[in-house]
């Protein structure tokens, strides 16, 4: 449905982005992952015909982003991070102007107005004036605004940022709702946010594609190092001593205390061993009492951080 | 197809400004300023009518036929397209600024319409509103129908003129409105670029090469034959290529804003 190619966007000096590539299947979630400046918006931005792409091609359902710009509109619902929004506008006439300009046959605009205001549950609003709505609504009115012409192509730039956790919850129930009918993409610099909502990942950093897979994907493939946890009862410096010594262990910490000399320790190992047995084994021979002993994964934010903190 | 994406951002532009004081406010001010010179210049006129009645009959003369036209309906064309010079840019300011600053441009231009189609539909708005502004003043000239017989043909053609230099205006302001988000910048813009078509009309005097070529471009110049009766092709042709002119260096400002980001 959409196909990116060696995209590249320079202002002045600076490449947004950075020669992206990236396919998006009919019906798929796909999230846009990357810290603030990370060229999210840019990508975005070229995607629906709003900036040209310095190099590179950007198809959107067979059409050139560049070439045949009006037939890419058509199919492209786009929620940009500010909503597009008049604010001296009732939302419902607000609506309507929106259904004219994506070519909605007059006939038709009442019923795609109706059933977006009752698939984004604005409905109770459609008479106020938009600069009177709050945040969560504005969003909402926004998400309208994007799926009014039933595109095949929804554009989410960051659509829970500024929200606050109740709103954000509803909106994001909202475009899990919308998955299946509309091909998605959505980007966002909050982590929780793609395990959630997306079936496949892209992480860029300045400008670049660090990753792409699913969100379990992701936490296998990337990790670099295996963590496990134990929980011990024992005498601290004797226990830590003991696990430093295990081949293949290579880092020890104890961050957390309990009663009687027990505590949370965890180690990091060399990648591809599993010193789960060996560990085992060296609390039975020391006597000490074995709580719990289980592998830890990285977590996506671990992974999210590596990523972008690499140099 | 065209025309629906013409009217549909055409309608929305226009009852935005009259949602919002600004249609009201730069009505108001256009009226009560033309009024207030409609007023001084009758007055001055009875006064010159007056005592040149007075003399004529000092002198035992038959009294004098003074010309309403040439007095009062030229000079009026001429102070209300002076005026407009200074509200037209408080009418197009926000036609495209508004629209970056707050983000619709984002909507507008990711949306199945061209840049053209939304160019036309927003100066159609800014016309519409500068229209619904000189039409109260006919009232001025049904005043002077009462009260004295102006020819029609001038009072025709002094307003055409005044649509097309208003029409001129409207199109420098919306090419200085597409160039930045601020709108106190751009009237400020807009009311400098017109001051400067306005102010080359004077370097017609010198009587150069470039004094000429510099007062046919002044936009005031034109006005003239238009508020003494006279409705030349030739100045037609002129405000329409200026308007030409200004939508098209709109349409390079909103094409290039694409490629600056
Ligand atoms: N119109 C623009 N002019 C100049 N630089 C820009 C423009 N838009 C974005 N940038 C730069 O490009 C980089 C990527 O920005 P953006 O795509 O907005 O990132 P993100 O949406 O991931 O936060 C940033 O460094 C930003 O400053
Ligand atoms: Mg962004």
């Amino acid at each position: 449905m959409i196909e990116v190619q060696n995209l590249t966007r320079v202002f002045g000096d600076k490449k947004a982005v950075d020669n992206i590539s990236f396919n998006v299947e009919k019906g798929e979630i796909l999230g846009f992952l990357g810290p603030n400046a990370a060229g999210k918006t840019t990508t975005m931005r070229i995607l629906t015909c709003y900036l040209p792409a310095t190099s590179g091609t950007a198809k959107v359902a067979g059409y050139d982003v560049f070439d045949d710009s009006i037939e890419v509109k058509k199919r492209i619902g786009y929620l940009p991070e500010n909503p597009p929004l008049y604010k001296e506008m009732v939302v419902e006439n607000y609506l309507h102007f929106v259904a004219k300009i994506k070519g909605i046959e007059p006939r038709e605009r009442k019923k795609k107005v109706r059933n977006v205001l009752e698939r984004c549950a604005i409905m109770n609003v459609k008479d106020r004036i938009i600069g009177k709505l709050s945040k969560g609504y504005r969003q909402r009115v926004g998400l309208a605004q994007a799926l009014i012409h039933n595109p095949d192509v929804l554009i989410l730039d960051e659509p829970t940022s500024s929200l606050d956790p109740k709103q954000i919850i509803e909106v994001r129930e909202l475009i899990k709702n919308l998955s299946g009918e509309h091909t998605i993409i959505l980007s966002t610099h909050i982590l929780p946010e793609v395990s959630m909502t997306c079936e496949r990942v892209i992480i860029i950093n300045e400008g670049k594609l660090v990753a792409v897979d699913t969100p379990e994907n992701l936490t296998k493939k990337l990790r670099s190092s295996d963590k496990l946890m134990l929980d011990i009862e024992g005498p601290f410096d004797e226990v830590k001593s003991k696990l430093k010594e295990i081949p293949g262990v290579t880092r020890v910490s104890l961050d957390k205390f309990f009663k009687e000399g027990r505590g949370k320790y965890h180690i990091e190992t060399k990648p591809d061993v599993d010193l789960r047995k060996t560990l085992a084994q060296t609390v039975i021979n020391n006597n000490w009492g074995l709580y719990e002993l289980r592998s830890e994964g990285m977590s996506l934010e671990e992974i999210f951080l590596k990523l972008t903190t690499k140099e | 197809m065209i025309v629906k994406n013409i009217v549909a951002i055409f309608d929305r532009e226009l009852r935005s400004y009259f949602v919002s004081p600004i249609a009201y406010v730069v009505i108001a001010l256009f009226l009560v300023i033309a009024g207030f010179f409609f007023y001084v210049m009758l007055n001055s006129f009875l006064n010159y009518s007056f005592r040149a009645t007075m003399q004529a009959q000092y002198y035992r003369m038959a009294p004098p036929k003074v010309n309403v036209n040439m007095l009062v309906i030229r000079g009026m064309i001429h102070n209300f397209g002076l005026i407009l010079l200074f509200i037209v840019p408080a009418i197009t300011m926000r036609l495209f600024a508004e629209e970056k600053k707050s983000g619709t441009s984002e909507l507008i231009l990711t949306s199945p319409i061209t840049t053209t189609q939304i160019i036309l539909g927003k100066f159609f708005a800014g016309m519409t509103l500068l229209l619904s502004m000189i039409a109260p003043t006919f009232l001025y000239i049904l005043i002077m129908i009462i009260w004295g017989n102006p020819e029609i043909l001038p009072i025709f053609s002094g307003y055409l003129g005044l649509i097309l230099i208003g029409g001129s205006f409207i199109a420098v302001g919306l090419f200085i409105s597409s160039l930045t988000e601020n709108q106190i910048i751009a009237y400020v813009g807009g009311l400098v670029v017109l001051l400067l078509f306005w102010v080359i009309g004077w370097a017609g005097g010198a009587g150069s090469k470039i004094g000429s070529v510099l007062s046919y471009l002044s936009l005031i110049n034109h006005l003239d034959d238009f508020a003494k009766g006279v409705i030349d092709i030739k100045h037609i042709v002129y405000y329409l290529s200026f308007i030409t002119f200004g939508l098209f260096l709109t349409y390079r400002s909103i094409e290039s804003m694409k490629w600056r980001g």
